[in-house]
C-alpha cells in the first residue's frame, strides 16, 4: 500500500533518521503537499524541484526526498543554491535546514541572500536548540533555559528571524507552527508561487532533547505547550514577531513584499551590459 | 589564435573562458582581484554570469552548485581566502565536483603583505582541507603559462570531476607578457561525461573502469543526489568500514591510477647535469637564468621545473636527477617543498634553498645562499 505523497520520497530509504515525536516530519508533509498541489495544477514539474540542505536535523529531510537533491555543509545550503538557481531559473530551489544551520552559522548567507532578493523558498525549522549534537544553545534558545552548553541557563537574548528579514524587505516572510500544519502547507505553496526570497520559519518541538531540557514529560506535553501558546494572525505586524518563551507566539504572514527578484535582476542587468 | 598582450591575472580570465568557464563566484582579495573584474566585465558576453559574494566561503559553495547545474564554474582567492574555502574545497573532493580555484599566493602568514609574494602556501594548497584526497595543483611560470595551465586545470577538473587549483603568485599575475590565445578547435577543451544508463538505473557515484562515475546534474530528471556524507554508490549515508573504505580509496585512487593525464613538468640542461636545481612558479624564472649564466661558465648544472606541483611529476624528477650529484630545491619561502622533493629522491643529496623575496629572489640571492654546496 502507497501514499499518494510516496513518489516524492526515497522509500527505500526509511524508516528515518527523526525521533519519535519530532516536529520535522509535519514540516516535510506539508512540504510535500504543497509542492504536490503545484504540480497537480501544472505550475511545475517534479523535474523541476531542487532541495538543497546543510547540517542538522531538519537538514537530513534532503535523503528522504525523490527530487534533485543535495545535502551539502553546515550553514551553506544558501550559497550552493544561488549558485544552482542562477545557472537554471527554471528550477525551483528549496532550501530546508534548522535554525542553527541557516540563522547561526548559515546567518551571514540568509541575510545577503534577503538583501539580494534571491529567488528561493528557505524554509528554517526552529525548535530553538542544537538537536542533532545533543542539546547546545542555539541562538533562538530562549534566555535562562538550561543547555548542556549553559548549564547555569542561557545568558544570550535570542536572534528574532522575522524582524530581521523584515528590514531587508524581503518578498515573503512568514512563521508557522508544526501545531497548524495546514498553514505550514498554505505558506509554502505561496512560498513556491513568488519572485524573490520567501523565508517560512516554522516552530517545531524537539521532545527528545529540548524537551527534556524544559522539563516536559512526553512529545505531546510539549507539543500541547506549543499549541497553547501559538497563535495565528492574518498579516500580524512585525512588533508582534519576539518569541517571548511562555508568552503569546504570534505566527502568520508578517511580510509580503513585491521586490524584483535576484535572477531577474542579474539577467537583465547582464543582457544590457551584452547589448552594449 | 591571437597574440595579445596580457598580466597573468587577465590570462587566467581569458584561460577559463577558453575553458567554457560559465559561472564564476568570488570575493574581492589582492592580489587575484582582476580575474573578478576582468570576467565581470568579459564573461557575460560569452553566455556567463559573475557574482560578488559575502565571503569567499559563500563563493566556493556558489561555483559548487553552479557546477551541479551543468556549467564549468570558478572562483580566485589569495591565501586569507582560501583558507576560508577550505571546508568548501573538502566538500568538492567529498561530492565529486569540477570547479577551478584560481590561488594567487601573497605573502603571509595572516594578512602579510598583500600586495606582495612569495611561495608559502604550497603545502596548505595540498593538506589544506580535512579527510584525505589527492590534490591536483599547477604552477605556472609565464604569463603564456598560466593561459596554458588554466585551460589544463578546467580539463583535468571535468576528466576526474575534482576541484583544481590554479596556484599562482602577485609577482606572476601583475607581469605583462605576450601570450598566444587559443581559438575554438585550437586547443582540446574536455567536458564532465554524462550518464548514458537509463534514468532510474543511474548512481551517481557509481564510477567507471577510469574510477570517476559520469556526472547527471541538477535538472537533467535523474534526480541526483549530492551527499556530504560518507555514502555508497547511490549517494546513500553508510556507516560501515566496507563504505567509508571504498569511498576514500576510489577518491584517491582515480588521480593516483590517472596521474600520467594529470602531471606535467619541463626539464632544461639535464642530460649531464651534476647539479639539478628544482624550483617551481615565478622563482623558476630566476633559476633559469642563474642555471645558463653557470652554464656559461662551464657548470654542469640544469633546471627541473614541476608544473603539477602536486601530484609531481617523480618519474620525470627522477630522470632529471639521475646524473646529479647534488639536487638543490629553491623556493620563495622557508623550504617547505624540498620534502616532496626529497620523497622521490631518497638516495641524493638534497638541499633547500630557500629565498624570501617579497617580489622574486634574484639569480645572485640565489646563488649566494647555494655557493657552499657547489
Amino acid at each position: 500500500m502507497s501514499h499518494p505523497l510516496d513518489r516524492y520520497l526515497r522509500t527505500d530509504r526509511l524508516p528515518h533518521i527523526w525521533c519519535p515525536g519530532c516536529g520535522i516530519g509535519i514540516v516535510v508533509s506539508a512540504m510535500l503537499r504543497a509542492i504536490d498541489k503545484h504540480i497537480s495544477e501544472g505550475h511545475f514539474s517534479h523535474d523541476d524541484v531542487a532541495v538543497v540542505s546543510g547540517i542538522g536535523c531538519a537538514a537530513r529531510a534532503t535523503l528522504y526526498l525523490n527530487f534533485d537533491s543535495a545535502h551539502v555543509i553546515h550553514g551553506r545550503a544558501i550559497p550552493f543554491a544561488i549558485g544552482l538557481k542562477l545557472v537554471k531559473p527554471r528550477l525551483k530551489v528549496i532550501v530546508i535546514g534548522g535554525d542553527g544551520d541557516i540563522a547561526a552559522i548559515g546567518g551571514n548567507h540568509l541575510l545577503h541572500a534577503a538583501r539580494r532578493n534571491v529567488d528561493l523558498t528557505v524554509i528554517m525549522v526552529n525548535n530553538m536548540i542544537y538537536g542533532m549534537t545533543g542539546g547546545q544553545v542555539a541562538p533562538t534558545t530562549p534566555p535562562t533555559i538550561y543547555t548542556t552548553t549553559t548549564p547555569y541557563g542561557n545568558y544570550e537574548y535570542p536572534i528574532n528571524v522575522i524582524k530581521l528579514l523584515s528590514a531587508l524587505n524581503t518578498n515573503y516572510v512568514a512563521r508557522a507552527s508544526i501545531t497548524h500544519p495546514h498553514l505550514i502547507e498554505r505558506y509554502i505553496y505561496k512560498a513556491l508561487s513568488i519572485e524573490g526570497l520567501a523565508f517560512i520559519e516554522v516552530l517545531s518541538t524537539c521532545p527528545e532533547v529540548f524537551g527534556r531540557h524544559l522539563g516536559f514529560k512526553n512529545a505531546v506535553e510539549f507539543f500541547n505547550k506549543l499549541k497553547e501558546m501559538v497563535r495565528p494572525y492574518e498579516k500580524p505586524p512585525i512588533e508582534r514577531s519576539d518569541i517571548v518563551w511562555g508568552n503569546e507566539i504570534v505566527i502568520g504572514e508578517y511580510v509580503i513584499n513585491n521586490r524584483e527578484g535576484f535572477v531577474r535582476s542579474v539577467y537583465k542587468s547582464l543582457n544590457k551590459w551584452c547589448k552594449g | 589564435m591571437k597574440v595579445e598582450y596580457l598580466t597573468g591575472n587577465y590570462a587566467i580570465a581569458e584561460g577559463a573562458m577558453t575553458a567554457g568557464l560559465k559561472f564564476y563566484a568570488g570575493y574581492p582579495i589582492t592580489p587575484s582581484s582582476e580575474i573578478f573584474e576582468y570576467l565581470a566585465k568579459e564573461l557575460p558576453k560569452v553566455g556567463g554570469i559573475v557574482v560578488q559574494f559575502e565571503d569567499e566561503i559563500a563563493s566556493i559553495n556558489a561555483i559548487i552548485g553552479a557546477s551541479w547545474a551543468g556549467v564549468k564554474a570558478m572562483t580566485a582567492t589569495s591565501g586569507p581566502g582560501f583558507s576560508l574555502m577550505l571546508e568548501g574545497l573538502s566538500l568538492a573532493i567529498m561530492i565529486e565536483t569540477p570547479l577551478v580555484i584560481a590561488y594567487v599566493m601573497r605573502t603571509g602568514p595572516s594578512t602579510g603583505i598583500a600586495t606582495k609574494s612569495g611561495q608559502y602556501d604550497v603545502m596548505q594548497v595540498r593538506w589544506g582541507a580535512h579527510g584525505n584526497y589527492e590534490i591536483v595543483a599547477y604552477a605556472p611560470w609565464s604569463v603564456q603559462e598560466a593561459y596554458d595551465l588554466t585551460i589544463k586545470s578546467f580539463n583535468v577538473s571535468e576528466l576526474l570531476r575534482i576541484p583544481v587549483i590554479l596556484l599562482s603568485d602577485a609577482t606572476l599575475v601583475h607581469l605583462w607578457e605576450r601570450v598566444v590565445m587559443k581559438g575554438p578547435g585550437e586547443v582540446v577543451i574536455v567536458d564532465r561525461k554524462k550518464p548514458k544508463v537509463p534514468k532510474d538505473m543511474y548512481k551517481p557515484y557509481e564510477p567507471d573502469e577510469d574510477l570517476v562515475p559520469p556526472m547527471a546534474c541538477f535538472g537533467e530528471g535523474y534526480r541526483v543526489l549530492v551527499e556530504s556524507l560518507t555514502h555508497d554508490e547511490r549517494g546513500y549515508y553508510k556507516t560501515t568500514n566496507e563504505v567509508q573504505r571504498k569511498l576514500v580509496w576510489r577518491l584517491v585512487n582515480k588521480v593516483r591510477k590517472n596521474k600520467h593525464l594529470v602531471v606535467d613538468s619541463a626539464s632544461y640542461f639535464v642530460d649531464d647535469a651534476e647539479y639539478v636545481i628544482v624550483a617551481y612558479g615565478t622563482t623558476a624564472r630566476s633559476v633559469y637564468a642563474l642555471v645558463k649564466e653557470l652554464r656559461s661558465k662551464g657548470v654542469r648544472i640544469g633546471l627541473f621545473r614541476p608544473k603539477s606541483l602536486w601530484p609531481i611529476d617523480d618519474d620525470a624528477l627522477v630522470k632529471a636527477c639521475s646524473k646529479a650529484k647534488k639536487v638543490f630545491v629553491v623556493e620563495n619561502n622557508v623550504g617547505v617543498y624540498v620534502n616532496e622533493v626529497c620523497r622521490f629522491l631518497k638516495n641524493k643529496d638534497v638541499i633547500s634553498i630557500p629565498v624570501i623575496d617579497l617580489d622574486i629572489p634574484s639569480p645572485e640571492d640565489i646563488l649566494n645562499v647555494m655557493r657552499e654546496w657547489l
